[in-house]
């Protein structure tokens, strides 16, 4: 197994920090946030200035203006932090994919493997701090072999930011017991015996240990020196099906985008080819220079790893996609896979050709993501008799009709989405109507089917029931007519006409 | 010598057929698609199929008497398997009442657009999908341009596409091998029965590349298409026989 490396940032004045790029004017004024804690106000930020005069986190506000006449107090906003460190974090994902963010003022960042690709830690931890630092946020790193340990060493080192692999142990020694992340009562107890440095007790009984400050404080020191496993809270769960890309130049081109997606694909699909899987949903993601991320998805009605046809899918988006200065990394997520049927290669024949053709389910593909998957439908037969519900629409292409159609009944080629009311001259009960009237034109009824009465399915919905005529007018065009209802002397409301017969 | 010209003018006409892409009916399509005498509009007597046919409906009986004739058409066109795609941005058509016509509705698929314009992009992708039994797309207006395309993306993949426009104002110039006219006529049952017979219509070519443009009365029963002047002669002729028998 690899040997793991993490990077620890600290972000000394993340908030105040935040405020001065918001408010340039701010830059050369001592600024503190408060925030109220159990009736006391307390001074939960403060940038370098208002530090360098001896203002500390933790102090009540107004100690804290007693000491600086012309602070500048400004009120915490909850929840800053998070939202702040959480941006952070994704832009941070160019550096590694496994981001987790360490409140209340860090990351953490998983970097086995990647630093490598920056041509090594030094040069990898220069390039994350310069590139935070010209941003506007004072920030210091450290790279260890635990979460642990680059924390304190991030915090507390003084002398070299990067511990070779295994060196934490003794890089921690001169360390205060705060870098390991302890609770604030462990730490006055800590004080109070004596213990000033990690030194001081590392070389103790750790049944000792465990009686006098519990399992909380051997947890930590084990997990800041590589004995204890410590998952991290990453901020992108990571896909199990996801590849990325990132440039040298930023790309910014419609080609270079092209180019882009093909690679991305022809890796993603090679391992779900080797591993018998397949897309429905793709999600490609460009990371811009400018700090934005533009995605795009697809989504396909059978699951496939032909690179070519997802490819197709993904040009029609392009010219969506807004590469504006450019973009620095693409990443291609799949979130949803299932299994390819595994299918013989057969010679073509259009006979074959059925709901089942790959072909046809790539075209449908193409026009899905055109027009929207859900305006592609497809329907099978429903027990119902009333007309509108007599069908509904298939879920996949493989769905086979459940119960046969109906054939027994004449129903209109053409059915109109809403009756529509008509009117009617009607004379004898339950007998078709003489003429009618549609859209201003009278239709004399030359011959008639019906009644056919369809009751109303009381479980579903409430009303009356219809009785449909097929009727024929004088020019042989043929309707098909329905009374809501039983008959009655006022017909002006009963009569609709609900679509016509070929 | 007259005889030998005029030989020759028939073996000439049938190059210059194929030479326009109509190829001589394959023994798939040697029984005909079911039209009876309409067939004999087209070059070589046989309903084209791998073309676009235009058909013209401009009021809502007209498109749903259209709409029995495409299904009775795809009926055959399915019969060896296959789907169909039928593209629309206002569709009423009631995918039960295909069962009528011989055709599996779930074996249709409906693509219902937003736009004018993406029912010739959608019919276009679609009538390049080999092996699809037909494509039907509901559109009001196509220039030529438009109609050229879709010309050369069924001639490489030999799906038939209808189009239904229900705008016959602006029937310009088109590349369609056909343009139809369905119109309902009142249907007629035997012996003076009380109700509604089999759909009829009047069947109108207005015109057939290298064809006969003509008219027709057609009625659809169960057995399929029925010429309406043959029945009625048959009948004559029965009665006729059954009076000589008397």
């Amino acid at each position: 197994m690899m040997n793991k490396r993490f990077v620890s940032l600290w972000f000394r004045h993340l908030t105040t920090d935040r405020l001065t790029l918001r408010q340039p004017e701010l830059k050369d004024v001592p600024v503190v946030f408060v925030a109220p804690v159990r009736n006391r106000v307390v001074v939960t930020g403060a940038n370098f200035l208002a530090e360098a005069q001896g203002i500390t986190v933790g102090m009540a506000a107004a100690d804290a203006k007693a000491i600086v006449p012309d602070l500048k107090v400004m009120d915490d906003v909850p929840g800053m932090e998070a939202k702040l460190l959480k941006a952070l974090g994704e832009w941070c994902i160019r550096y590694s994919p496994h981001i987790a963010v360490d409140l209340p003022d860090g990351l953490l960042l998983d970097i086995t493997g990647c630093a490598h690709l920056w041509g090594g830690e030094p040069g990898y931890l220069k390039e994350i701090v310069t590139r935070l630092r010209s941003k506007g946020y004072d920030v210091r790193g450290a790279i260890a072999d635990t979460v642990g340990a680059a924390w304190a060493i991030a915090r507390f080192g003084r002398t070299k930011p990067i511990i070779e692999p295994g060196g934490q142990a003794n890089a921690l020694l001169s360390l205060p017991p705060a870098s390991l992340r302890l609770e604030p009562l462990i730490l006055e107890r800590l004080q109070k015996l004596g213990f000033y440095k990690i030194s001081s007790f590392i070389g103790l009984n750790r049944s000792a240990l465990r009686r006098r400050f519990g399992d909380g404080f051997l947890m930590r020191l084990n997990q800041a020196l590589g004995n204890e496993d410590e998952p991290l809270q990453l901020l992108q769960p990571i896909e199990p099906y996801s590849e990325r890309l990132p440039c040298l130049e930023p790309i910014r081109t419609a080609t270079g985008i092209e180019i882009a997606i093909q690679t991305l694909l022809e890796k993603l699909c090679k391992r779900l080819a080797g591993e018998g899987k397949g897309v429905r949903i793709a999600i490609l993601k460009g990371y811009r220079v400018d700090g934005q991320i533009i995605e795009t998805s697809i989504g396909t009605n059978r699951a496939t790893h032909q690179a070519g046809h997802l490819f197709k899918l993904f040009e029609l988006k392009i010219s969506s996609l807004e590469p504006a200065l450019g973009i620095e990394l693409f990443t291609l997520d799949a979130p949803k896979v299932e299994d390819v049927e595994v299918e013989q290669e057969v010679l073509w024949s259009p006979e074959s050709c059925d709901l089942s053709n790959n072909s046809l389910a790539e075209l449908l593909d193409r026009l899905a993501n055109k027009v929207g998957a859900g305006n592609i439908r497809r329907y099978l037969p429903q027990e119902h008799y009333w007309p509108e519900r007599s069908i509904k629409p298939a879920i996949s292409l493989k769905e086979k009709p459940a119960t046969a159609w109906r054939t027994g009944r004449a129903r209109p080629s053409m059915l109109l989405n809403r009756p529509e009311r008509i009117e009617v001259t009607a004379l004898i009960p339950d007998y078709p109507p003489m003429l009618f009237i549609y859209r201003n034109k009278v239709h004399q009824v030359k011959k008639a089917d019906g009644p056919e009465r369809i009751e109303r399915e009381w479980w579903l919905d409430e009303g009356e029931h219809r009785d449909y005529y097929q009727v024929e007018d004088e020019n042989g065009r043929r309707y098909w007519l329905f009374r809501s209802g039983h008959y009655s002397g006022d017909q002006s409301k009963q009569w609709f006409i609900h679509g016509f017969f070929a | 010598m007259p005889e030998a010209k005029k030989d020759i003018i028939h073996q000439l006409q049938k190059d210059i057929l194929l030479w326009q892409g109509f190829t001589p009916p394959s023994a798939a399509m040697a029984k005909g698609i079911g039209l009876g005498p309409i067939e004999s509009a087209f070059p070589n007597g046989v309903f084209p199929t791998g073309a676009i046919h235009e058909m013209v409906c401009p009021t809502p009986e007209q498109a749903a008497a259209t709409g029995g004739l495409v299904a009775g058409l795809l009926g055959v066109l399915m019969q060896q398997g296959g789907a169909c795609l039928w593209i629309s941005t206002s569709r009423r058509l009631f995918p039960p009442s295909l069962v009528a016509f011989n055709v599996a509705p779930d074996r249709v698929i409906f693509i219902d657009v937003q736009r004018e314009k993406d029912v010739l992009w959608a019919m276009e992708e679609a009538l390049k999908c080999e092996g699809l039994a037909a494509v039907i797309a509901e559109v009001r207006d196509i220039s030529f341009a438009q109609s050229r395309r879709l010309q050369l993306a069924v001639e490489s993949s030999r799906v038939t596409g209808f189009l239904l426009r229900n705008d016959p104002r602006k029937a310009g110039a088109t590349t369609c091998v056909a343009r139809w006219q369905v119109t309902p006529l009142p249907s007629n049952l035997d012996d003076e029965l009380p109700g509604v017979g089999h759909p009829r219509w009047q069947v109108d070519l207005l015109r057939v590349r290298n064809g006969n443009p003509g008219s027709w009365k057609l009625e659809w029963t169960d057995s399929g298409f029925m010429p309406i002047e043959e029945k009625e002669k048959e009948q004559q002729i029965s009665l006729g026989e059954r009076r000589k028998a008397g």
